[in-house]
């Protein structure tokens, strides 16, 4: 077609469409990415979106790293975790957040969060919880809200340190995740608060900082936040906390009580962050595998991993032993401990298998 | 009666914005178990708790977000269905190819840097400001890379959109990219994130990205980037705020005047350097538009740049008692004006053309009245230059990298800002730890031996970052065949040897270079060559390379 029509000058196109297909010519069918190799049969839209953004010498950084830090570690290292990978680029999220599907499943669950709790307001549900439950809901679900914040902020300094845009990204979601869910109890807990006379809002942080039940938590969320490898911190947050502590207390605790208790709204505000976990668990899982099946490394990393099982499993089983009490608190008495605690060690039993970690010692069901 | 709406039939008391932002505040705490690893330290104190100027939520923020999002794309759609890529100015695409191989990295860099300024800011009142941040630095990277995906897919010559990321780790011109991506997150946590970036990146030079440029695409045909990179730009007065918070928290503080000085005087004339170089070039070499009117890109600058940052942001500073540049200021604009930096900078692109991976076209007689009548002198300097550059567009010519007849001589590369050194005359050396580098300016040379280094001015810097790596992008294929090393940089269409940069717009086989057209022309090292000569020598080459050189008259 254009490639027929005239110059005009020596130096302007003969073909004066900018379009696909407006002449044929080496190359100009060349429409995918083609630099990296595609997870599956076809590039995924995720993989174009994320794939080799983030550069490294042995992907195309011809120049190598040109800024060091002082003692000469460059801008991203290996030596950042003590995990190790004859290939760090093999990971995908399965997930596959791009900023797009991001947003829209943010936006999605906020706007869920806030109907749910404008419907809720409005039908005067919560002049009908019990009170026994609103003191929980004050005192636990407001300390708990901390706990999601401070795995947000550990997330969010690891998605400075791996090795791919892969890692990086996936913790990124992550960290998003977290800190939007510590927002959502905290403004739900306000909202509440503004219906429900006397009700204290400042009582979970105190709760948080000294009440006995919470300081195991509060000790493991300071020991992944004080982590300085990013995959021990990645590790700790999705293998260890959440299926211990994090569903232990959303689903085996909160969701499972509060209907009994006349509240129908904290569940479904809740509900989020057990599917965001679902996600999150995902894209963990399926990194930690690959490391584990590393053809160089996968027994040292498997022995790494174990480590981590054993510190985090062990703090993590002192923090939930600790939340007992919080079950006795409920009038209505719907679900115990010691149920949640075995689903809860059931879970990580699951979780290891597909990772091929044994947890040992109490961790064992 | 006041009529009844909706609004009022559902309204509930709530809680206010400035509630709910100190609410969140209100997460934080501060560690008694375990304390938190300073893992990416800095050289500042920071005593004071930084306040949060935007007191947004994220359940505010993400709703928002989707819906720019929403926006973007459906623009997308329309420009498809609008068929604007008939229409689109290949001249402008081709740029794009270099742009929008850059840009990401930069972005997502950003992001990991909330991790360092988030740690470091004491309280928490930021860390929402830092977490909005975080995302929307993965929003911007990764809408970027979908726009240059679009571009591949639809655009009439995807080479050098399909090998993206791996041009961007190769090209020399990229090279300026990442010093900037690195200068976000490598170093001294506070000169990295919060001056490099934000302070002076984010609030000064994305109007001259995000904002300049996008009007040039509108003129060439492009909506598309104006929809992406304006709504990318909407972003950016929350970072802007979060950038100014932090410095606010540090102000007061005499102890960190000293290298608050450094900081910003190093970043103000690498950004300028490096944004300036690039966008510059884009802005008035990729387009088509010679509307006499329309502002130039010096113009831009001197509105977006002076005006806006230098005179409301950067000198308001001198209250706090921070010494501010303004003799640099003053030098990058000369640069601009009458040192001719854009125009040496898109003439060294031209020249290097074989090696790119985007199309460049010779400039024409339209284009050179609009640049003499903008910049009156170009002529002279430049006329010639793109008279060669057509003539030596067809294969079988001596490409003009290696042609010796037109007169140009290649430049030294600048070992801090990694721009060549164009202005001639303003070439310096220096040696750092015993070596010989070469700079394009006397603040460049500054920056390398002075400010990135273990102390400064007397004062122990135990933070800052140092250059490393490859750095003189050239001494990478020293000695070897401009077509082994284009082969190496992958720079090579489907066909195994047509090449994928060309020095035109013709869409024909017959008109496109390969392999065996570039074959036999040996690449070198400027450092090496300059290295190797005795000092004497050396005085003598570096006062030549200062005269400058004179393009034959064609």
């Amino acid at each position: 077609m254009g490639a027929q029509q005239k110059p005009d000058s020596n130096t302007a196109s003969p073909t004066k469409s900018g379009a696909a297909g407006a002449a044929s010519f080496a190359g100009s069918e060349s429409r995918k990415y083609n630099y990296f190799e595609p997870k599956g049969r076809k590039a995924t839209h995720y993989e174009d979106m994320t794939v080799d953004v983030q550069p490294d010498p042995e992907r195309y950084l011809l120049q190598d790293w040109i800024i060091n830090f002082p003692d000469g570690t460059p801008t991203y290292s290996k030596d950042w975790t003590k995990v190790k990978s004859a290939d760090w680029h093999k990971f995908r999220a399965v997930d596959e957040e791009w900023e797009r599907t991001h947003y829209q499943r943010q936006s999605t669950i906020c706007g869920m969060v806030q109907n749910v709790i404008a419907n809720g307001r409005k039908s005067g549900a919560t002049a009908r919880f019990d009170k026994a439950w609103v003191k929980v809901l004050q005192d636990h679900l407001g300390a708990y809200k901390h706990a999601e914040f401070g795995l947000g902020t550990a997330t969010m300094q690891a998605q400075r340190y791996g090795y791919t845009q892969m890692i990086n990204n996936a913790i990124l979601t992550n960290s998003s995740y977290k800190l939007r869910f510590a927002q959502d109890l905290t403004l739900y807990l306000s909202e509440i608060a503004l219906d429900i006379p006397g009700f204290d809002t400042a009582a979970g942080k105190k709760h948080w900082l000294e009440d006995p039940t919470w300081q195991a938590t509060r000790k493991l969320i300071e020991s992944i936040m004080g982590a300085s490898d990013y995959l021990e911190q990645y590790f700790a947050v999705n293998i260890v906390f959440e299926p211990l502590v994090g569903e232990l207390f959303r689903s085996g605790f909160v969701m499972q009580l509060a209907a009994a208790q006349n509240d129908f709204v904290t569940p479904a505000v809740v509900s989020a962050a057990e599917a965001d976990y679902e996600r999150n668990l995902a894209n963990t899982v399926e990194l930690i595998n690959l490391l584990v099946t590393d053809p160089q490394y996968g027994e040292y990393n498997r022995g790494i991993f174990s480590s981590w099982l054993g510190k985090y499993g062990a703090l993590a089983l002192d923090a939930a032993n600790n939340l007992q009490p919080i079950w006795s608190q409920p009038r209505v008495k719907v679900a115990t401990f010691q149920e949640a605690l075995a689903k809860a060690k059931s879970r990580v039993g699951a979780i290891c298998s597909e990772i091929g970690l044994n947890p040992a010692g109490g961790l064992a069901n | 009666m006041a009529p009844m709406t909706l609004n009022k039939i559902t309204a509930q008391k709530g809680i206010s914005i400035g509630e709910a932002a100190s609410r969140v505040a209100d997460l934080g705490w501060t560690p008694s178990y375990v304390q938190e690893a300073m893992t990416f330290p800095t050289d500042y104190k920071i005593s004071k708790v930084p306040k949060d100027p935007m007191k947004q939520v994220l359940r505010s923020y993400f709703p928002m977000q989707e819906e720019k999002d929403n926006r973007v794309y459906g623009a997308l759609d329309a420009a498809l269905r609008g068929d604007m890529f008939r229409n689109v100015e290949p001249r402008w695409v081709e740029w794009m190819k270099l742009f929008l191989a850059i840009i990401p990295f930069p972005e997502i860099s950003a992001a990991r840097s909330m991790a360092m300024v988030g740690r470091l800011a004491p309280g928490e009142e930021l860390r929402t400001g830092f977490t909005m941040q975080m995302v929307d630095e993965f929003r911007h990277s990764t809408i970027q890379m979908n726009l240059k995906k679009w571009y591949m897919e639809n655009y009439i010559d995807p080479a050098g959109f399909d090998i993206t990321e791996a041009a961007f780790g190769k090209c020399y011109a990229t090279t300026i990219g990442r010093q900037f991506a690195e200068g976000f997150l490598t170093g001294d946590a506070i000169t990295a994130a919060n001056v490099y970036l934000t302070v002076v990146a984010e609030t000064a030079f994305t109007n001259t990205l995000f904002v300049a440029m996008p009007s040039e695409a509108a003129r060439n045909g492009d909506y598309a980037l104006p929809t992406v990179f304006l709504s990318v730009q909407s972003d950016e007065s929350r970072h802007i705020g979060n950038g100014h918070s932090m410095l606010m928290a540090m102000i007061n503080d005499p102890s960190n005047h000293q290298l608050l000085e450094r900081d910003l005087r190093y970043a103000f004339w690498q950004n300028h350097a490096i944004v300036d170089a690039a966008i510059g070039t884009f802005i008035e070499y990729g387009t088509t538009n010679r509307d006499k009117s329309k502002e130039s890109y010096s113009e831009l600058w001197h509105r977006w740049i002076y005006e806006d940052y230098y005179r409301t942001y950067m000198l308001p500073l001198e209250k706090y008692g921070i010494k501010i540049h303004h003799d640099d200021v003053a030098a990058a604009w000369d640069r601009l004006v009458k040192k001719n930096y854009v125009h040496k900078t898109a003439q060294f692109f031209a020249v290097g053309w074989p090696v790119n991976f985007w199309r460049i076209e010779a400039q024409t007689e339209k284009d050179f009245e609009w640049f003499e009548h903008k910049y009156p002198g170009w002529y002279n300097e430049f006329g010639a230059f793109w008279k060669w550059y057509e003539k030596l567009s067809h294969p079988g010519e001596q490409n003009i990298l290696f042609n010796t007849d037109c007169g140009y001589v290649y430049p030294h590369r600048c070992w801090s800002c990694m721009v060549p050194c164009l202005i001639r005359e303003d070439m310096c050396t220096d040696e750092v730890d015993g070596k010989l580098y070469t700079y394009c300016s006397d603040q460049c040379r500054w920056t390398h031996k002075v400010a990135f280094g273990a102390e400064y001015e007397g004062r122990p810097t135990p933070a800052m970052g140092r250059f490393s790596g490859r750095r003189e992008w050239e001494d990478c294929y020293h000695g070897w065949d401009l077509a082994d090393a284009i082969k190496d940089l992958g720079f090579v269409r489907p066909d195994g040897k047509t090449l994928v940069p060309q020095p035109h717009l013709r869409f024909d086989d017959k008109e496109m270079w390969t392999l065996d057209h570039v074959r036999g022309n040996t690449l070198a090292s400027p450092l090496r060559g300059i290295r190797a000569l005795s000092p004497e020598d050396r005085e003598k080459a570096v006062a030549e390379y200062r005269k400058g050189f004179t393009m034959r008259p064609i």
